[in-house]
């Protein structure tokens, strides 16, 4: 047992602790409570969360719609792609899988940049929320690939496939049969973690979006700027509403806490 | 590589090619503006570009060198102790992770900001309302706010794997604590520490949300970069910074990762 006083360490850990969660319950109190100023005093009510409703709706089911389509982009493009790079040693191995996680170490706001100098101008991608959408996918596909690619390492996959051979099964018949089932883990845990990245999304998505596309988190932004505190804080419940039983979901699947590096601030 | 892997492989391909290694060749073209390469040259040594470069650089190192010492002491408690409540915390811990930037800088204007709570009770108190929060000061302290919770969990994890019978042995050879944690704890938990440190760094280099929802005095990259790029609409400018931006966050990264070896591949 370590012993750099114990008491110390005990004392740091506390303080983090409510330096982390004291904020968060303050702003769930805030968004419950009449007036921020007075407290708790003031009573509490539903107005807020009611006026946040009336303004940012749209902004929270495009923020679910973006997701779900993200979602489901990663899975059908990315599982395929994990499934190449487990097979592929090597080199090309390497290569393609620093190719692979390259969008996780650039800045959102220089793929945002990116994309709007490479397709600003192509018809109305611009002020489609299609354009969110592409961003997002750029952005939460490693996450998908890596999630994948662990459990293929795993597993013999290998054995699995030359088992299946030997019993007359053919490639697809082994890709759909064998390794997408033996992947399911994978799977979901990078399809929670890809939902999660793409609503909680604000560093690219505030370049990519306009007037007519705003997503959560960029009402958030605008709440924040332009609101009350309450409902600032109103609206920052709703969030944390929809992502935290995502982030139980996550943890309960058993996703190793560190397969996700996510540049969320 | 097989014709069938091929197959398999040309969704990514043609997803990836046309919409980010594409536009990532667009934007280093942007960069250059009329000027071709050496536009690069001129922005980097441009006084005030170079200034908010030192900047980011140093505050982002001072961020995650304060966020390593705080995580470590925390990491490290909350792997060896049990006490009632620790599952609850260290699940609690992953929440912050899924936070915006911006939901970060609320929570820091919620408790320092003109109507905080801490001005609140400071005007209670002292009679003189402590505001923080569209400070330096505050921002450090957003920052902090996102590092700690990803960093904690990577050395928690680390901390697992440690072996204690090592620590048993210092012990009983006399070493005292400070000693253990300098030369058993701290060299078992590198690994960790460095891809952790990396990780932090390139965060806090690339975060906007934050600095955008405090309206920061401190010239950032990326405020200089959304700057640049909204209000200016200096399109060259902003393409070429923010390249500096991603080269300098993946140099990091890959760096971190060829130092600690596989293990910062798995961690980030």
């Amino acid at each position: 047992m370590v012993r750099p006083a114990p008491a110390l360490a005990a004392a740091v850990t506390a303080l983090v602790m409510v330096f982390i969660f004291g904020p968060i319950l303050l702003s769930v109190l805030a968004g419950l409570t009449v007036n921020f100023q007075t407290g708790l005093r003031s009573g509490l009510t539903l107005r807020w969360l009611a006026q946040v409703w009336d303004l940012y709706s749209g902004t929270i089911s495009l923020s679910l719609e973006i997701a779900c389509a993200c979602l489901i982009i990663t899975t059908l493009v990315g599982v395929p792609a994990a499934y190449v790079l487990a097979n592929t040693k090597g080199i090309g191995g390497r290569l393609l899988e620093e190719v692979m996680v390259l969008p996780i170490a650039i800045p959102g706001l220089a793929v945002a940049l990116a994309l709007i100098t490479a397709y600003s101008t192509v018809g109305d991608l611009r002020t489609s929320w299609l354009f969110i959408l592409i961003g997002h996918v750029i952005y939460t596909m490693p996450f998908m690939v890596r999630s994948v690619l662990a459990v293929l390492n795993a597993i013999d996959f290998k054995l699995l496939e030359e088992g299946a051979a030997s019993l007359g099964a053919r490639f697809w018949q082994r890709f759909f049969g064998i390794i997408v089932p033996n992947c399911r883990q994978g799977i979901v845990a990078g399809a929670l973690m890809t939902f999660t990245l793409s609503v909680s999304e604000f560093n690219m998505t505030f370049l990519l979006h306009t007037p007519f596309t705003t997503t959560l988190p960029v009402g958030l932004a605008d709440a924040y700027a332009s609101m009350r505190l309450e409902i600032g804080s109103a609206y920052t419940m709703v969030f944390f509403v929809i992502i935290v039983p995502v982030l139980l979901l996550i943890q309960y699947c058993g996703a190793p806490a560190a397969a996700g590096r996510r540049r969320s601030a | 590589m097989k014709t069938l892997h091929l197959v398999l492989l040309l969704p990514f391909l043609i997803v990836f090619g046309a919409f980010f290694i594409f536009p990532l060749a667009e934007l280093l073209l942007a960069g250059t503006g009329d000027q071709g390469i050496g536009n690069y040259l001129r922005i980097i040594s441009n006084a005030r570009y170079l200034r908010s470069l030192v900047t980011t650089i140093l505050f982002s190192a001072l961020v995650t060198a304060v966020t390593l010492v705080i995580s470590s002491t925390v990491g490290l408690f909350l792997q060896r102790r049990r006490f009632a409540g620790r599952q609850i915390l260290t699940t609690m811990l992953a929440f912050p992770l899924a936070f915006p930037g911006t939901v970060i800088g609320f929570l820091v204007i919620l408790a320092g900001g003109r109507q905080g709570l801490i001005g609140v009770i400071t005007q209670g108190v002292m009679n003189q309302r402590v505001v923080f929060a569209y400070s330096t000061i505050g921002l450090f302290i957003a920052y902090i706010y996102f590092s700690i919770p990803r960093t904690i969990l990577t050395i928690m994890a680390s901390a697992e794997k440690l072996d204690r019978s090592l620590e048993e042995a210092a012990r009983s050879l006399g070493s005292s604590t400070f000693q253990v944690v300098r030369d058993v704890i701290l060299p078992g938990l590198q690994p960790a520490l460095i891809a952790a440190g990396a990780i932090c760094f390139a965060t806090s280099v690339g975060a906007f949300g934050t600095a955008f929802t405090l309206a920061s005095t401190l010239d950032l990259l990326p405020m200089v970069i959304y700057t640049e790029f909204s209000l200016q609409a200096n399109l060259a400018v902003a393409s070429a910074l923010s390249l500096v931006l991603g080269l300098m966050t993946w140099l990091v990264l890959a760096a971190a990762r060829s130092a600690a070896g596989t293990t910062v591949a798995a961690a980030g």
